[in-house]
């Protein structure tokens, strides 16, 4: 394979200037049984700025002044798909790997929790309550995530592309064909969120905060991993392979592992995504959607946890309210189109042009090393 | 390792062979006919394959678009035939076409992207979806059935055991061997042919050998492209012709190829060969669960040949 193959051609720059230093820092102090690892950047070298808190008081307060359908619609929704686009982000800008069965793996949780709780096909669900239910799913999810990191890790870059997309597809097809377990083109209807002491998560406000919780949990355990040195390793690997198997890294054991956090993270999105549609069908897991998470952390950027995110945000916005800047029937066309401009032109999506632009128009801040 | 391989072929032959003594004494008719709908399908999947192959193998360049280009070509390929009549017009449009569109994305955009395999790929994701959507929106939802020209029109019959088979469907045995050996001789005897080769094992000395490198990738990726053009006019009459069949057969392409071993023109016919079969006796012997049998190939193959059953080590 070319020197090139293996490589993320997105979001290189920046990356990998930090873990090339932090793999020489490593490589100066000698091996040793367990390699040093340097954390990239300590909590405190990271304070909090102005900006997380505005960001942080605008999204508690976005039920009180947005309407509820804007609440429901655009922000549950877009945090859901960024939670699963986030897993997506996590493998792809921090593991090097993009796969493309992140929708299936949260498929997967989605009809699970329709299988074992409760649902408007009586007789297929098992019909039990969500507390045993959710926690079902989530694991079934993460098993099915890590086999499939598993199958894909065999391989490298845009191999990986095409057997997860292989297996996503593959995953579609058996939900359609299949009646005994998947219900057939139908799918499972009317799975609802519960009622958790007392507070309906079935209405528009609470839900959106229990969505909004799972993606803060999401976003710092993404953040919290990628200092952790797990995370650390991880980003060395998707540098440098072979040196970091020189340096006694268990090269394969990291990747599945990464594979088995981006499918819990995903897992907990699919559940959040049954809920907020009330049911799942095999278009849920369907090709468009499979590529839709793609272009979703694409748009955003992969460069940060929280482009996945922003990337959602776009994403539903474009989607909701395509109906009335053209023809709701063109949706794909456009979203087509906005990704192959981000792709060809800035392929670090919108954080990228945001850092292009914040380079040429703002003086670089001071005090950063 | 002998005996290791002996005991795999075991392993795999014998419930496979007990399954066909069982599928041929139960029912014989059934057994064959599903035979010859596999390699008929087989035979659809290699020209659909290979040119998805040959792109990969020469440029690493994953087209995702393959299945839309077969769109293109199998609506291209019922428009023609529908105006003038020709089957055969209706084959050349369809692989013109596709190839035009695939030579116009290989001068226009991956030539600007050399090396980055993974932005071109994406690339391709969008451009499948781009033209799968204007495809939908000048064409519509509805299905394009092409219908065989007279000469292939009506089944053959007099054939042992089943009697009767579609003249068209038994036509695209032969019509897949010919493109299989075309496209070897291609490969192996012509000077375009051994610069591909070349370029598939180090693209750099290609280039520094003089040979316009840019030339031959444009070539590459218009055969390919044409081909699965090619495939759709095929499929037009075989299949039909409905938004959908893109992903089918792009998903049918990755995994031609992923089994096959990727590259690999013989490989992708073996590849075609055991999803065709394999994708036919599903359908016929436990309808519901025959995704299963392409995943299970596909687990097997990744897990024991993680490149292939033909593919080599790069």
């Amino acid at each position: 394979m070319n020197a090139g193959a293996g490589r993320l051609a997105m979001g290189k720059q920046g990356q990998t200037t930090f873990s090339a230093s932090s793999g020489e820092a490593s490589e100066k102090r000698g091996l040793s049984l367990f390699p040093p690892v340097r954390v990239a950047t300590e909590p405190w070298q990271n304070p909090v700025r102005a900006h997380h808190l505005l960001v942080l008081v605008f999204l508690i307060a976005f039920p009180i002044f947005a309407t509820p359908f804007l609440t429901y619609q655009i922000g549950a929704q877009s945090l859901a798909f960024g939670l699963i686009a986030l897993s997506l982000t996590f493998l792809g800008g921090y593991g090097g790997m993009i796969s493309l069965a992140q929708m299936t793996v949260a498929g997967i949780a989605g009809y699970m929790l329709a299988i074992f709780g409760m649902s408007g096909e009586a007789a297929l669900s098992l019909g039990w309550s969500w507390w045993i239910a959710v926690p079902i799913a989530i694991l079934i999810a993460v098993i099915a995530g890590t086999g499939i990191g598993w199958l894909s890790v065999r391989t490298e870059g845009i191999y990986t592309i095409m057997i997860t997309l292989a297996i996503g597809v593959a995953f579609y097809s058996l939900c359609l064909q299949n009646y005994s377990v998947f219900n057939g083109f139908q799918g499972f209807q009317r799975v609802y969120a519960p009622t958790v002491l007392g507070i309906n998560f079935r209405e528009q406000t609470p839900f959106y905060y229990l969505v909004l919780a799972c993606a803060f949990g999401g976003y710092f355990l993404v953040k919290y991993i990628l200092r952790a040195p797990f995370g650390v390793a991880l980003q060395g690997i998707r540098d440098n392979p072979r040196r970091m198997n020189a340096l006694g890294f268990h090269v394969i054991a990291h990747r599945v592992a990464a594979y088995a956090v981006a499918a819990f993270i995903a897992a907990v999105g699919g559940v959040l995504l049954v809920w907020y549609n009330g049911l799942i069908t095999p278009n849920s897991v369907g090709t468009s959607w499979v590529i839709n998470i793609l272009i979703i952390a694409v748009l955003g950027g992969m460069r940060h946890p929280i482009g996945p995110f922003i990337g959602a945000v776009v994403f539903v916005l474009l989607q909701t309210f395509a109906i009335d800047l053209f023809d709701r029937e063109r949706f794909n066309l456009v979203i087509g189109s906005v990704f192959l401009a981000i792709v060809l032109f800035s392929p670090d999506g919108l954080l990228g042009l945001w850092a292009a632009w914040k380079r040429k128009f703002l003086k670089p801040r001071g005090g950063i090393k | 390792m002998r005996f290791r391989q002996w005991a795999w072929t075991l392993v795999l032959a014998v419930p496979l062979a007990a399954f066909a003594a069982w599928a041929i004494w139960d029912n014989a008719k059934l057994f064959f006919i599903t035979l010859l709908n596999g390699l008929t399908l087989a035979s659809l999947y290699f020209i659909v394959a290979s040119g998805f192959t040959l792109v990969f193998g020469l440029m690493r360049n994953v087209n995702l678009a393959h299945g839309s280009l077969y769109l293109l070509g199998g609506y291209v390929g019922f428009f023609v035939a529908e105006k003038s009549g020709f089957f055969t017009l209706a084959l050349l449009a369809g692989f013109v076409a596709a190839a035009l569109i695939g030579l116009l994305m290989q001068v226009a955009v991956f030539r600007f992207m050399q090396g980055e395999d993974l932005r071109q790929t994406m690339v391709t994701i969008g451009l499948s979806i781009v033209i799968a959507d204007l495809l939908l929106w000048g064409i519509g939802a509805q299905v394009h059935q092409m219908s065989a020209p007279d000469w292939l029109a009506g089944p053959l019959r007099g054939i042992p055991l089943i009697t009767a088979y579609s003249k068209y469907r038994m036509a695209l045995l032969p019509l897949g061997i010919i493109i299989g050996v075309l496209l070897w001789l291609f490969l192996n005897r012509t000077r375009i042919g051994m610069m591909i080769r070349a370029g598939v094992d180090d693209r750099g000395m290609l280039a520094a050998t003089g040979v316009n490198v840019n030339l031959v990738f444009a070539t590459t990726f218009a055969i390919g492209a044409g081909l699965a053009g090619f495939g759709g006019v095929i499929g037009a009459v075989e299949l039909s012709m409905v938004p959908g069949e893109d992903v089918r057969l792009l998903l049918a392409s990755l995994i031609v190829v992923i089994v096959g071993g990727m590259g690999s023109v013989v490989g992708a016919a073996v590849g075609a060969i055991i999803l065709g079969v394999a994708e036919t006796y599903g359908l016929a012997y436990a309808p519901t669960y025959s995704v299963v049998f392409t995943f299970v190939i596909l687990v097997l193959v990744m897990a024991f040949r993680p490149r292939g059953i033909l593919g080599q080590a790069a």
